[in-house]
């Protein structure tokens, strides 16, 4: 067990916008470049050993969702190469890229768009089955039927549509849909946000039992810390395309080291303590990934700010035999 | 601004209201007879399970069931204009200028194919008398205020080119344009992280203080009701099963439900254990039980309960629906 | 916002099933109703024609020319009572009519049929593949596009000569385009959509994806817009028919049996040429309205 269960190295992938025609005139006479990339991930390494969960949390528009993307196949990477079972995928071909599309599967993050409105729930779980013959044609109803029950859904449910739905019952469909084809690493994209708390313990002891069962590995994307804290072995923050800390969930929440970490965690809304909080705007303005500050991104919302923060990238450095950060603060300490 | 000291007629008054949903077999109450009542600049948090009607109540307040969903009773008092009565017309120059809605899917919202500087600025125009120039000004500040910065870029840009959080901020961001007397959110915030809501809620709470919007924030986060209402409403099986001031509702709750719904949340156990789940599933719109709705999940259920449907207990400002309460008590 | 609002109808409109919709929007509306019911009784009657026409009029031995261009209403040698008249050739005007919607009616949806198929694919592939197919195909619509499509296919036939089946190819030509355009337009919107990625992540087949996500997805506005086609298709291939390039004069269109009629009208023989247009006209407008309607609800803009 010496290869890496699965690994993103030095993973990028940036959007570029259609020039208009005047941008494209004015980039052929030569005076300016192409428009600039939006690096929606930049240069995101993260290692992920057989059988743990990985949280991944950050602000909305970091590039969760594009990681999460990246990592299932879907998203080809701009730059950088994806690792599974120690095998580039870029280099799958035939069997072995499906075996992977298939083996990696996506929870999304949208339970109404992700589901084609045209066809039914049963159709919908058991298509991938059926198309790739996966188990014979008289056993996709079992199952299907199989899986949606082990998500919790009335299996008689099988033959709505799934606009006759709520948002939760939905999410469910979409788990169904993953489990069915027998995946064995789930990147779940804010796989519980849509439900309600009660609906969500369920979810997330079903996500934590299905593991149990099935021997799953996570990459679980979400923004409620809560939840990550509660289902993650190790935790990585993602500020504006770059993982800014990682470190097991138990440490990086006792102690984060990362400035945007520390507010994150302040953030988290608590029904048991907090009433009619004063909340408290943002200071400074949140960055857009079109121009990302110089220097370290998160530099013009940190109270900790330094003249080398606006000028020099922080690294990722390890800080400590479990923890590595991006930040000014840590890494001149380390390395001086 | 709390209620018990303003005098005034209540900005919006629900009475009675009921809407169906016509299945093959049958007409299904999805909202099943509820009474409440916002203050201006009140925050009222309307929380429930999945499927439980809170968003079909949102629906029915601004008069927006298509079928198979039909509004069958009750009445909808805006500034005292019962909405159910009033024309198409007359709706539709209330709706997104003095009532806005923020939609749980922001994709509802928004046109794929006009820009958002195009969406926004029309949101205006359409209910105010101003320039093409200085809608484009309005809609860029709502975006600063809702954490989007370049905006002049980011109006020009397309929904699909947004993430979903970033979709839904422009929702935000547009609801709040014309300074609306009331706003319905539908789980604005469930795509957000959470220093971004912060920052939106901050804004929510700027509004409903500075120009008297009333607020309907209707999520299933608890915690974020507990932080941003000043009262809650909790939804169960299309009906209100506890209503009252927020610190009543949450520290002191009355039913087994709102009680089970404040225990599951991760922060009750510790890591890595198995949180506290309501057990079972909301029942089925077709499919509800006799007597009280959450008896095949509660366990204080006793034999009354699948017998009568429990009628509202009201104890001062707190109301509920349960033939056994959890027993009074005082604030930990 | 109100916009918002409307919008959020259509999404709410998308999710019920497309059969649903499209009855329940004829059904509150008199003249959408009126038209529907008036292209039911005619397809009715077109179908029927063989069996309830008192007179086969392609069948020269049960014709006599002695009933030549009799008035309406006038009864003939063999004991008919012509309702309508006769023509030229002592052909009953009203068999003549049923058995002459039969054939618009048969170009007019083969051909929308053949147009909508072909134009679908199209759209399908530019708005899948994009880049160079995309642009290839598109350049071809737009040139086709360009040209007024009564003078396309006028060239067209009158080089490969007439003929129902080359009428119905004629009029496919230049019909597909417009459903290609709007096609890739819609699939474009759905190919964003999570759904999507969803069977990229099972890597289900192109093909797969195209039939069976993109296509079910994308068609509405399409088939809502062929509605209306229809009739344009038959004004076609009337017009064509009418200027002697479209069916052959064995097997007479509307469109033919008003250019027959034509030269008697200022004979004061009108009913030659007035009632098949009648039949025309109604046909026509009955398939607009309804079509209209369709598009009007389903907030589809025209080709
Ligand atoms: N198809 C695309 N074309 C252009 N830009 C895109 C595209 N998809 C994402 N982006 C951009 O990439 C950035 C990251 O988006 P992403 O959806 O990955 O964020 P996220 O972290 O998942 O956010 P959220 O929590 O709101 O879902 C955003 O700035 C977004 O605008
Ligand atoms: N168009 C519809 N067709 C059929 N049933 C519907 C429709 N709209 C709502 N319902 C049903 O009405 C009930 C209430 O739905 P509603 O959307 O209000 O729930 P909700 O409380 O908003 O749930 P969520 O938190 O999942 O959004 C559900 O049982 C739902 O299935
Ligand atoms: S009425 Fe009975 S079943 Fe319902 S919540 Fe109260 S105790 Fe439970
Ligand atoms: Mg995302
Ligand atoms: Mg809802």
């Amino acid at each position: 067990m010496s290869e890496t269960f699965f690994e993103l190295r030095d993973v990028s992938r940036y959007f570029r916008s259609k020039p208009s025609l005047t941008q494209r005139i004015v980039t052929a006479l030569g005076r300016t470049g192409p428009p600039p990339a939006l690096r929606a991930v930049d240069d995101v390494t993260l290692r992920i050993r057989a059988g743990e969960v990985v949280g991944l949390v950050g602000e909305s528009g970091c590039g969760k969702s594009t990681l999460a993307r990246v990592a299932t196949g879907i998203l080809p990477p701009s730059a950088g190469e994806v690792f599974y079972k120690g095998r580039p995928v870029t280099e799958l071909t035939g069997k072995d890229r499906l075996n992977y599309l298939l083996k990696v599967q996506m929870v999304f993050q949208d339970p109404y768009a992700s589901l084609n409105p045209r066809m039914k729930v049963g159709q919908l779980v058991g298509e991938a089955l059926r198309v790739h013959k996966l188990v014979p044609k008289n056993e996709v109803g079992e199952r299907t039927r199989g899986v949606l029950k082990e998500v919790g859904l009335d299996l008689g449910y099988m033959d709505r549509y799934p606009h006759q739905f709520s948002g939760g019952q939905r999410q469910r469909i979409g788990i169904a849909r993953a489990l069915a084809v027998e995946p064995d690493f789930l990147v779940c994209d804010e796989p519980v946000s849509a439900l309600d708390v009660s609906i969500q313990a369920q979810v997330i002891n079903l996500f934590m039992d299905v593991r149990e069962r099935r021997g799953l590995t996570y990459l679980f994307v979400s923004h409620d810390l809560g939840v990550v804290r509660h289902i993650s072995d190790r935790v990585a923050i993602m500020y504006l395309g770059r993982i800014v800390e990682i470190g097991t969930a138990a440490e990086l929440f006792a102690k984060p080291a990362h400035p945007y970490s520390q507010a994150l965690i302040r953030a988290i809304p608590s029904a048991v303590t907090r009433r009619r909080r004063a909340f408290t705007p943002l200071k400074g303005e949140l960055p857009s990934a079109l121009s990302p500050p110089p220097g370290c991104a998160f530099h013009p919302r940190c109270e900790h700010a330094m003249p080398i923060c606006r000028e020099v990238r922080p690294p990722l450095v390890q800080i400590s035999p479990d923890r590595s950060a991006a930040c000014h603060l840590h890494s001149t300490s380390e390395s001086v | 601004m709390n209620a018990e000291f303003t005098q005034d007629a209540p900005l919006l008054d629900v009475q009675g209201l009921k809407t169906v949903i016509h299945l093959p077999d049958g007409a299904w109450p999805a909202v099943d007879g509820i009474d409440f009542t916002v203050q201006r600049g009140e925050v009222l948090g309307l929380v429930g399970e999945s499927g439980s009607g809170k968003s079909v109540t949102g629906f029915s307040i601004v008069q927006l069931m298509d079928s198979p969903a039909e509004v069958i009773a009750g009445r909808v008092l805006f500034n005292n204009e019962d909405l159910r009565l009033a024309s198409e017309e007359r709706l539709r120059s209330l709706r997104g200028n003095r009532i806005a809605m923020i939609f749980q899917d922001p994709l509802m919202t928004l046109n794929p194919v006009l820009s958002i500087g195009e969406q926004m600025a029309e949101a205006i125009l359409e209910h105010r008398d101003v320039g093409r120039q200085e809608a484009l000004r309005a809609a860029a500040d709502a975006l600063v205020r809702v954490g989007i910065s370049l905006p002049e870029a980011r109006l020009r840009q397309y929904p699909h080119e947004f993430s979903g959080g970033m979709r839904q901020r422009v929702a935000i961001a547009t609801a709040m344009l014309n300074a609306p007397d009331l706003i319905i959110a539908d789980e604005p915030t469930t795509a957000l992280d959470v220093t971004i809501q912060s920052q939106i809620l901050f804004e929510v709470q700027k509004l409903a203080r500075d120009s008297g919007t009333a607020v309907i924030w209707i999520t299933h986060d608890l915690a974020v009701v507990a932080e941003l209402a000043d009262r809650v409403a909790v939804m169960y099986s299309g009906r209100i099963v506890e209503i009252g001031p927020v610190d009543e509702v949450l520290d002191r709750s009355r039913h087994p439900y709102t009680l089970g719904l404040l225990r599951s949340s991760a922060a009750m156990v510790e890591p890595g254990q198995r949180l506290n789940q309501i057990n079972g599933m909301a029942p089925r719109i077709d499919a509800r039980p006799s007597g009280c709705p959450f008896r095949t999940r509660c366990d204080r259920a006793m034999s009354i309960c699948a017998e009568q449907d429990p009628t509202p207990t009201i104890d001062g400002r707190h109301g509920f629906r349960c033939h056994n309460p959890m027993p009074q008590r005082d604030a930990a | 916002m109100t916009a918002d609002i409307e919008t959020f109808a259509k999404t709410a409109e998308a999710n019920t099933p497309l059969r649903m919709q499209v009855l329940r929007n004829i059904r509150n509306r008199p003249t959408a109703s009126g038209a529907a019911i008036a292209i039911a009784i005619l397809v009715l009657l077109a179908l029927l024609a063989p069996v309830i026409t008192p007179q086969n009029p392609y069948d020269l031995a049960s014709l006599s020319v002695m009933d030549n261009r009799l008035a309406p209403g006038e009864t003939g040698m063999t004991g008919i009572t012509y309702w309508l008249g006769t023509d030229a050739q002592g052909r009953d005007m009203l068999s003549a009519i049923l058995y002459g919607l039969r054939t618009s009616l048969l170009v007019g949806l083969t051909a929308t049929a053949g147009a909508l198929a072909i134009g679908s694919v199209a759209g399908l592939l530019a708005a899948h593949f994009g880049g160079a197919v995309d642009a290839l195909l598109m350049r071809i619509v737009d040139f086709m596009l360009g040209f007024p499509s009564i003078l396309v296919a006028l060239i067209l036939l009158s080089s490969i000569g007439r003929g129902v089946d080359k009428v119905v190819v004629a009029i496919m030509l230049v019909q597909w385009a417009q459903y290609a355009r709007l096609m890739r337009a819609a699939a474009l919107v759905e190919r964003r959509k999570e759904y999507i990625e969803a069977a990229l992540n099972f890597g289900l087949p192109t093909r797969h994806i195209l039939l069976f996500h993109l296509l079910p997805n994308s068609i509405g506005s399409v088939l809502v817009v062929a509605s209306i086609s229809v009739a344009s298709a038959i004004t076609l291939e009337a017009t064509l028919s009418f200027l002697g390039v479209g069916v052959p004069v064995t097997q007479p269109s509307l469109g033919l049996l008003i250019a027959n009629g034509f030269e008697f009208l200022l004979s004061g023989q009108y009913w030659i040429a007035v009632f098949p247009g009648i039949a025309l006209v109604l046909l026509v407008m009955s398939l607009n309205l309804l079509g209209d309607r369709l598009r009007r609800s389903f907030n589809v803009r025209g080709p």
